[in-house]
């Protein structure tokens, strides 16, 4: 009983989180600001705890297991989503399910938490859609708008589908080799046509959740649709964890087939990055070029896992963390200019700086470190990635990798320069922040310019890995 | 016993000064801001001749061999095992002299400065740079690391520039700090480029683990570093030319010498601090710190630290005898007196008596300091006085000057080796060392001696007798004064040391291998250098203790010559002609053309296909789920195929 609660600690603490909120819902006629107050700090309490009373371990029969890199990647995660809490004050504020809300959400962190530690198919696949299911309810949580019903309507046809090749892969897998366990799998691998091509379909089923193309198309309808706070949910959260659960999967599991995927992963690392950049290159609307850009940061964690190393686990850790400050600190400002003005262009930013010039330098800090400038943390977390897919002497692979860098460049400066050259007779006035939001901008900001300074953070990844 | 964290404070106090100041010097403490840095760095000076007393007489010595202390090591970024840049702090022999040199001689200009400075407009800006210098001088000597000496090499480039260029509305004064900064960094390429050879062949960075794998003979290190080979010269030797080059640039040697006379458009205590007795030097003592692998491993490269040095001590003397603005004098004098120091280094070996020439360099570095700090203090007092850098707007200030007069003279002696002031028993040191080794350069030293004891006496009659004083500047004594207390308490104190610091057993303290150097003293040795000494000051009284018409006749006689040193032998042309004429011409343009053209034509067409592409492509993206799930399928299938089948 004591090993059950503090190895599935974290799921838990959500799983209880869930039910409060449910009985506030029910009980009280509490007032948006209240209950989002007492949303913010039990996530906060969420997020410490998450640092306490871990151990590792397995239990029933391997299919939930944890470690210490585990524990810090739901960390990661419940960072994640306390800032999301912090940085959205002002759609929160105006929506009339708030609880609602926050409890899809946290069901969708369980699924996520869940999948994190499964040790086997049936776990994984049962986290996986509790992770997929709310989200495409909140992604209709606009209910005035069509586009966002439009956009829950895709994510759930296109989950559904991809689940059924899931399905079909997990089967495959089971009639190849005869187990479903994780642990039971490496051994039992080898290589032969059929375990092939049910691996691809369960690498689909990772491609899907991760966009990375061409199973990307859901992602730029659903991103733009969706309120934005599901939006940076689909993209740094649920991201960052489905590719620690791949990360691990490709290393633990199918690591004697590792020179098929090494090859399948950097194919897909190439056109990930290309055609994300393309599009991102297009876009108008900032949710748009965020979403296609966040294709393109896709492709190099690819980079990065292809190094089959701890050098390789790490740097994809260091770099989720990094990209949950910076593409939040994006968001959240993109967020904070749209629900007081309606703007959502990139045009519109031009001459923000004139007025906004706080909100201004965040995003600058943000893009700079999305684009993977120095001395922003984004510059290390590439490095590392690069780095670790170097290891392979892949070199012509990263000289795509590094040509592509330099094309996200581009778009990326293009919205700075929006903001701080081109002259606009009527720029977004000055816009008001939510205190919470300003906290949580602050502790972005924050975390882009330290994460890369302190090297020993990378280096306690390195160790955890 | 030492702790590591008063040594650590002492780099660390000038850098809390130069934050401090920096941040809110020109809001809070625009009066204030001097006594502060002053106080700071009187801290500091404590600090250092504690450590330095400590190190020496307590803890340094085991078995009586100084020992190279590591009190403190901080790996700060680790490239691969072995491999790392370290904030560490190194204690040995020369680092403990430096850290006394340079908080001694930067208290005495903090002080100066206090009523040099006073009335300017930027005067805690100026404090906080000079904060800055400090510590990166500091850091730079208690480094531990060859990447963190580079680290805080270039930062005292920056400081000094920051502080040539202080007057920054003077143009000169901008292009002067412009070309330190030039010269230097691109002397520094060669330095960088130095460091990565050296880490290439012997897998560290830290200056310990670095200096025994490249000396012991056997380690497979120093074998692969000296069979590898470009144009018959070993890799090791090519690294240490490479760095020397750095260091060459940052004492101004021969020939990257071109930064320093302009760089005197600094605050004249600025130059006595960075451009006489600390930074300058920063190239002998990086020898130094390496000069057991260039003596026992690159000995060629050795070679060229002494003629290199030579050159430089002859050619700057010679410039020095025609120049008229007394600060380019002392700097000409600068130069030369480094090239003694790099020559004595570079007829040096390394262990026992063959090791003098390392002492008596260091012996020199450490009086020249003192003394060339007096003259560039004086110096200053003098255009404080005069207002004007020329000598021809000087003579008979014996008088209004009579602090000045003295400690000058004091100095003067001291730098022309006369018995028994300082500079006497460093320079012969040097002599005896370059007599027992390399006979030619015996005689450059020696004539050199004679040229300096020449030049510095044609400045101080020039300054001090020659014609009576004019009226005005008797009358601007009256109401001017010699510059108060905060002006002649350095002075006095830095006359002091001039006159006794030769006293010192240095070979006791500082040796090559770290054991007890015996000095010896050759009678029949130093008779040459003092006659040539005093047959200098001789001519030089001759010349210019009375105003006449001599030297000009002398100067027509020699016209030729005598042009030729006053241009600084054309070295500025040359390099105009390099830069302007050839590589803006057959580099830069070119270079230009195929940037424009060929580099920014390809990016453009890459930004063009981009946009192409990403039109055509766009009907992907069609806002169809059923579309969208036939690609899914499609993709799936395509990429089990190719792997079943072809990509094995």
């Amino acid at each position: 009983m004591n090993e059950f609660v503090t190895l599935m600690k974290s799921e838990l603490v959500i799983t209880v989180i869930i039910f409060l909120l449910l009985f506030i819902k029910l009980g009280s006629g509490m007032k948006n600001g209240m209950l989002l107050l007492v949303i913010q700090n039990l996530l906060l309490l969420n997020l410490v705890i998450g640092f306490f009373f871990n151990a590792e371990g397995n239990l029933f029969d391997g299919m939930f297991h944890t470690t210490a890199l585990i524990a810090f990647q739901k960390s990661i995660l419940n960072l994640g989503v306390y800032l999301i809490s912090l940085l959205f004050a002002g759609w929160y504020m105006k929506s009339e399910h708030l609880a609602e809300f926050f409890i899809l959400l946290l069901s969708a962190l369980l699924g996520l938490d869940l999948l994190i530690s499964s040790g086997n198919f049936l776990i994984f696949f049962l986290s996986l859609e509790l992770a997929t299911i709310p989200l495409a309810a909140m992604a209709n949580f606009d209910l005035e708008k069509k586009i966002s019903s439009e956009a829950a309507m895709k994510m759930i046809l296109s989950s559904a589908f991809s689940s059924g090749i899931l399905l079909f892969g997990i089967s495959l897998v089971y009639g190849a080799t005869g187990t479903i366990s994780f642990a039971a799998l490496p051994v039992l691998l080898d290589g032969s046509p059929l375990q092939i091509m049910a691996f691809v379909f369960l690498i689909t089923a990772f491609a899907f959740k991760l966009s990375i193309v061409p199973f990307h198309l859901w992602t730029a309808d659903v991103y733009e649709g969706s309120p934005i706070a599901t939006t940076s949910f689909l993209s740094v959260i649920s991201k960052g964890a489905i590719a620690f659960v791949f990360v691990s999967v490709l290393y633990k599991a199918f690591q004697p087939m590792h020179e098929v995927w090494h090859n399948m992963v950097m194919m897909l690392s190439i056109i990930t990055m290309i055609i994300g950049n393309l599009f991102a290159l297009r876009q108008q609307n900032i949710k748009r070029f965020l979403a296609f850009s966040s294709i393109a940061q896709v492709g190099f964690i690819l980079v990065g896992i292809t190094g089959n190393s701890i050098d390789g686990i790490s740097s994809v850790v260091y770099f989720i963390l990094i990209y949950v400050f910076s593409n939040l600190a994006a968001f959240g400002v993109a967020a904070a200019i749209s629900s007081q003005t309606g703007k959502e262009k990139i045009d519109d930013y031009k001459g923000l700086y004139k007025t906004n010039p706080w909100l201004s330098w965040v995003m600058a800090l943000a893009l700079f470190s999305l684009a993977g400038i120095p001395p922003t943390a984004g510059f290390f977390g590439k490095l590392f990635l690069l780095t670790a897919g170097a290891a392979n002497d892949n070199y012509g692979f990263i000289l795509i990798a590094a040509l592509n860098l330099i094309v996200s460049l581009y778009y990326y400066l293009r919205v700075i320069r929006s903001i701080f050259m081109d002259k606009n007779e009527q720029p977004v006035e000055k816009i008001n922040i939510h205190p919470s939001t300003k906290f949580a901008l602050i502790i972005c900001a924050a975390g882009i310019i330290l994460v890369g300074l302190m090297s020993w953070i990378y280096d306690y990844i390195h160790t955890l890995g | 016993m030492l702790n590591a964290t008063y040594i650590a404070l002492i780099p660390l106090l000038p850098l809390a000064g130069f934050l401090l100041l920096g941040l809110f010097g020109r809001k809070y403490f625009k009066n204030s801001s001097g006594i502060i840095a002053t106080i700071i760095l009187l801290v500091a000076t404590v600090l250092a001749i504690y450590t330095a007393y400590t190190y020496f007489f307590e803890v340094g010595k085991v078995h009586g061999v100084y020992q190279k202390l590591i009190p403190l090591k901080y790996t700060w970024l680790e490239f691969s095992k072995g491999v790392s840049i370290d904030m560490g702090i190194l204690l040995d022999p020369i680092t403990c002299m430096m850290l006394v040199v340079i908080t001694f001689v930067s208290l005495m200009v903090h002080i100066y400065s206090l009523a040099y400075m006073k009335g300017e407009e930027r005067f805690a800006t100026y404090y906080s740079f000079l904060g800055l210098f400090t510590f990166s001088m500091l850091a730079l000597v208690i480094s531990s690391n060859i990447f963190q000496i580079y680290i805080f090499w270039e930062l005292v480039g920056v400081s000094s520039f920051l502080l040539i260029g202080f007057y920054y509305d003077k143009p000169s004064a901008v292009a002067a700090c412009k070309k330190a900064f030039i010269v230097t960094r691109f002397a520094d390429l060669g330095f960088l480029i130095g460091i990565l050879m050296l880490s290439f062949y012997s897998g560290t960075l830290d200056f310990n683990t670095l200096i025994e794998r490249l000396t012991s003979p056997g380690s497979t290190e120093l074998s692969t570093a000296l069979s590898s080979s470009f144009l018959g010269i070993s890799a090791l030797t090519w690294a240490m030319i490479l760095v020397f080059i750095g260091a060459a640039g940052k004492s101004a040697m021969f020939p990257l010498q071109i930064w320093l006379p302009d760089a005197m458009e600094g605050p004249t205590p600025v130059s006595a601090l960075i451009h006489a007795a600390t930074m300058v030097v920063a190239g002998v003592f990086l020898v130094a710190r390496l000069f057991p692998i260039f003596a026992l491993s690159a000995p060629e490269a050795l070679q060229l630290v002494a003629y290199v040095g030579a050159i430089s001590a002859f050619l700057a003397a010679i410039i020095a005898c025609t120049q008229t603005d007394i600060k380019r004098v002392l700097a000409f004098s600068t130069i030369s007196q480094i090239g003694y120091m790099m020559f004595a280094l570079g007829v040096s070996k390394y262990g026992g008596e063959n090791g003098l020439g390392y002492t008596a360099s260091m012996f020199h570095l450490f009086t020249h300091a003192m003394f060339k700090a007096l003259l560039f203090l004086g110096a200053g007092s003098i255009i404080h006085f005069i207002h004007s850098n020329e000598m021809k707007d000087m003579g008979g200030l014996r008088k209004l000057l009579p602090i000045t007069h003295i400690t000058f003279l004091v100095a003067c002696l001291a730098i022309s080796g006369i018995p028994p002031f300082a500079g006497f028993f460093s320079k012969e040191e040097i002599l005896l060392a370059a007599w027992q080794q390399n006979t030619i350069i015996y005689w450059i030293g020696l004539l050199t001696s004679g040229l300096t004891a020449f030049y510095m006496f044609r400045l101080y009659f020039g300054i001090f007798w020659s014609k009576a004083p004019s009226l005005s500047d008797s009358a601007h004594r009256k109401h001017h004064g010699e510059g108060g207390f905060a002006m002649m308490l350095p002075l006095v104190l830095l006359a002091i040391g001039a006159a006794a610091a030769g006293f010192i057993p240095f070979g006791n303290f500082v040796s090559s291998d770290g054991k007890v150097l015996e000095s010896e003293f050759h009678l029949q040795l130093s008779i040459a250098p003092v006659t040539f000494g005093l047959i200098g000051i001789f001519i030089a009284m001759w010349l210019y203790k009375k105003q006449n018409d001599k030297p000009d006749k002398i100067a027509a006689s020699i016209n030729g010559l005598y042009k030729l040193a006053w241009n600084k032998f054309y070295f500025d042309e040359l390099y105009i002609f390099l830069t302007k004429k050839i590589i803006f011409n057959l580099i830069a343009k070119p270079a230009a053309w195929f940037d424009k053209n060929v580099v920014d034509g390809l990016i453009n067409a890459t930004g063009n296909t981009t946009q192409f592409i990403s039109k055509k492509i766009k009907g992907v993206q069609s806002g169809k789920v059923q579309q969208y799930a036939a690609y899914f399928l499609v993709a799936a299938i395509a990429i089990a195929v190719l792997f079943i089948y072809w990509w094995k």
